[in-house]
């Protein structure tokens, strides 16, 4: 039997790089994929561009208005002299935020009241249009804060030494600068792996059964099993070559810190590929044409990327679709691949994740060989 | 260009994809998945995020701060520690998001008026959330810091000070701010990209792996009547499936639609028309199903996801993969459809999408003829 299987992973890996195109398929995609995450993906706001229109023309409006200027947060490109030119700058998309002072707003705040400011936002893109809030927000509570303390100082100069001073210190871990880039190259992987291995695996059974090989396959000795691992087996060692490029080249062009155990993640890696592995055989039997393989096989994968934890966060997600990730094995070994690159943690906190999918890899090749069997007789 | 033979190719291609009933199924049902997913599962703005909290003073000032932090909607507090070793643990294996630290000298240095830290430490592996606590917690240490400076200033018989500068936001085109109603219009995009893009190459490439393209291309048709005879039930299908995702966005979750179905259409059609072209090219010269579904994820899946401005603004990517995002048909598409639902009828926001579009088309469908002639030869 050992002979067999020797036999057929010989053939299988001979098929697989035999085509220069399929080699390209194979390196090309995941490093470019890694690159256009690399560079593209970013849930952060600068330069947002903006435009201003002081209506006040005081030094206090001045002064607020420098805030934005002087930030890297914000770009202002247009100072605005009339209320009439922005509907116009809005509806040509020139500027996502316009911020309005009024007459008036430096006589409010020397009599100590609240004075007003408008910030204008274009919510097409909903995320940036929050986070920009945020940042107004900020800048305005800093604004205020000297201002009170300056204010009293004028009024009061003895107290106002002891006027309360409170500021948060951030610190963030493991990602000092809290680079996006961090975040999602490790993430790349997993998508990625997931991707590839269920469509290369459910191709490589489909395309045997479309031009009729499959049939031929099944009249010689070689018993089920052995075409299975036949099958599932040169895609393990194609995911973890996926892997070790990506890593490797995410860690090198990317300088992203590897500061883990390779042999975690090692360990994870092989785990999650039990689950692809099985997934892709599963869509296998249920498909006879490579064009449904990959259909189903984008269906399958879409949602357990999205519902991963790879974008957006599974803790936002409503109750029920929560319940479901749990289903899906590439949550857990985002887990482990955001662990292992970035906070440099062992199995001793990772085991939960390398358990959930070891049952989940056990579960769909159970079902997958299942199945199998069955579509063969 | 015979019209007779054209439809003959047409009609063949038509039955064809409405006899492969697992395909069709998947692609009127793909669209309906990704809106529910998207509709649903994506909420960038997290909320009770898990709080552990090491209050080296335990005075009533410091308890107070910690029940503003318990009060916000934004955090949770789970844990009070002893130690700061136990905040890392925490951390670490993802027990809490974000750890705060008093100082033992938090009340004292409040009434004298030296400057007071609060440390806030977050898990860096996750950027997006880390970023929106730390913002989070910014505001709460700020309301926190506004109320015990205006005790203060009460105290000290200072006139009342209100919090100087208070922002109004308005917001154009998307009042709610609802992540859904920039993400659904946007699926459309993606839908047609994969099905235009990638179910195209895979049908034609499986007929050059067969042969039958060769015996098309035997017959006295023209290049030209095979790929528009080829693509015109794609074309359908994914107008088809473009007036699911508007009806579902519309009816169910409830986005606005301000402008004109027809404006729609056409955009549509365009888009359509150019995703369509690049399938047919990538078929003409991969000619392999395999290679084509890899190199249609990269040509086009990918980028209509991440590089059109649907998950990630362009004017936050970085700089050098900017310009790569003007050769995304996607994201010229994404503008019309996010005009059309959100802004209504921008004609001048719309003319230059389209202008793109239409070049792009008829660029794309020159090539793919091109490359058909010569493999002809």
């Amino acid at each position: 039997m050992i002979e067999r299987l020797h036999q057929i992973l010989i053939k299988e890996f001979i098929h697989l790089f035999r085509d220069p195109r399929a080699r390209f398929a194979l390196i090309i995609p995941p490093l470019l994929q890694m690159l256009i995450f690399g560079y593209a993906a970013t849930y952060e706001v600068n330069h947002l561009s903006t435009a201003v229109i002081d209506l006040d023309h005081s030094q206090e409006s001045r002064e607020f208005l420098e805030r934005f200027t002087s930030s890297n947060r914000f770009q202002v490109r247009e100072v605005l002299t009339d209320q009439s030119q922005i509907a116009d700058l809005i509806d040509h998309r020139r500027v996502a935020l316009v911020l309005q002072i009024h007459p008036g707003f430096a006589a409010l705040l020397r009599k100590g009241q609240t004075a007003p400011v408008q910030a204008l936002l274009d919510g097409t893109d909903s995320n940036t249009a929050l986070i920009a809030i945020g940042y107004i927000n900020q800048v305005a509570t800093k604004y205020s804060e000297e201002y009170q303390l300056e204010r009293a100082g004028r009024l009061l100069p003895a107290a106002v030494h002891f006027a309360p001073r409170i500021r948060l210190e951030e610190r963030p871990l493991y990602n000092a600068n809290l680079e996006s880039r961090w975040f999602f190259v490790p993430g790349v992987i997993g998508t990625l792996l997931l991707l590839s291995v269920i469509t290369l695996t459910a191709f490589a059974v489909v395309r045997e059964r479309e031009i009729g090989t499959l049939e031929q396959l099944m009249v010689t000795p070689i018993t089920p099993a052995e075409v299975i691992i036949g099958k599932t087996v040169p895609f393990l060692i194609v995911g973890l070559g996926n892997l070790i490029l990506v890593a490797v080249a995410g860690t090198l062009w990317f300088q992203i810190p590897f500061r883990g155990s390779p042999l975690v993640l090692l360990l994870g890696t092989i785990l999650f590929l039990s689950s692809a592995l099985g997934v892709g055989l599963l869509i296998s039997t249920l498909c006879t044409t490579q064009q449904q393989a990959f259909s189903l096989g984008f269906f399958y994968v879409t949602p357990a990327i999205m519902l991963s934890g790879f974008g957006y966060p599974v803790q936002s997600m409503p109750e029920a679709l929560r319940l479901v990730t749990y289903l899906d094995p590439l949550r857990f070994f985002l887990v482990v691949l955001r662990s292992t690159f970035l906070k440099g943690v062992g199995l001793e906190v990772l085991w939960p994740q390398m358990v959930a999918m070891a049952l989940l890899g056990i579960g769909t090749l159970t079902l997958a060989t299942l199945r199998f069997h069955k579509t063969l007789d | 260009m015979n019209f007779g033979r054209t439809l003959a190719v047409a009609r063949k291609e038509v039955l064809q994809v409405v006899r492969d009933s697992r395909s069709l199924l998947i692609v009127l049902v793909m669209p309906l998945m990704l809106m529910t997913l998207l509709g649903y599962g994506v909420n960038l703005d997290t909320k009770h995020l898990r709080v552990y909290a090491l209050d080296r003073e335990g005075s009533p000032a410091s308890q107070n701060l910690l029940k503003r932090f318990q009060s916000s909607e934004y955090f949770t507090l789970v844990a009070m520690v002893n130690d700061y070793r136990a905040l890392d643990a925490a951390l670490d294996d993802g027990r809490c998001q974000l750890a705060i630290v008093i100082p033992h000298d938090f009340s004292a240095r409040l009434h004298d008026g030296r400057p007071v830290t609060v440390q806030a430490l977050v898990d860096g592996s996750d950027s997006n959330t880390a970023q929106l606590a730390i913002g989070y917690a910014q505001g709460v240490l700020a309301g926190y810091g506004a109320g015990v400076q205006a005790a203060f200033f009460r105290s000290s018989h200072a006139p009342t000070v209100n919090p100087s500068v208070s922002i109004e936001t308005r917001t154009w085109f998307n009042e709610d701010l609802e992540s859904k109603n920039f993400i659904v219009p946007g699926v459309a995009a993606v839908v047609m990209a994969v099905i235009g893009t990638l179910l195209t190459s895979l049908t034609i490439a499986r007929e050059w792996e067969r042969g039958t393209m060769e015996q098309l291309i035997s017959t006295p048709l023209t290049a030209f009547e095979i790929i528009i005879g080829k693509l015109i039930p794609y074309f359908m299908l994914g107008m088809f499936d473009t007036a699911i995702c508007v009806a579902v966005a519309v009816w169910w979750f409830d986005v606005p639609f301000r402008g004109s179905l027809i404006t729609l259409a056409v955009g549509s059609g365009l888009y359509m028309t150019v995703i369509l072209g690049l399938g047919f090219w990538i078929s003409v010269f991969t000619r392999d199903q395999l290679a084509a579904s890899q190199i249609g994820l990269v040509a086009a899946f990918l980028p209509s996801m991440l590089l059109s401005g649907f998950t990630f603004p362009i004017d936050q990517m970085a700089v050098g993969i900017r310009p790569v995002t003007y050769i995304v048909a996607a994201r010229y598409y994404i503008i019309i459809l996010k005009t059309v639902f959100l802004r209504g009828n921008g004609l001048r926001i719309l003319a230059v999408p389209a202008l793109a579009l239409s070049l792009y088309a008829v660029l794309i469908v020159m090539l793919a003829k091109r490359s058909f002639h010569k493999t002809l030869a």
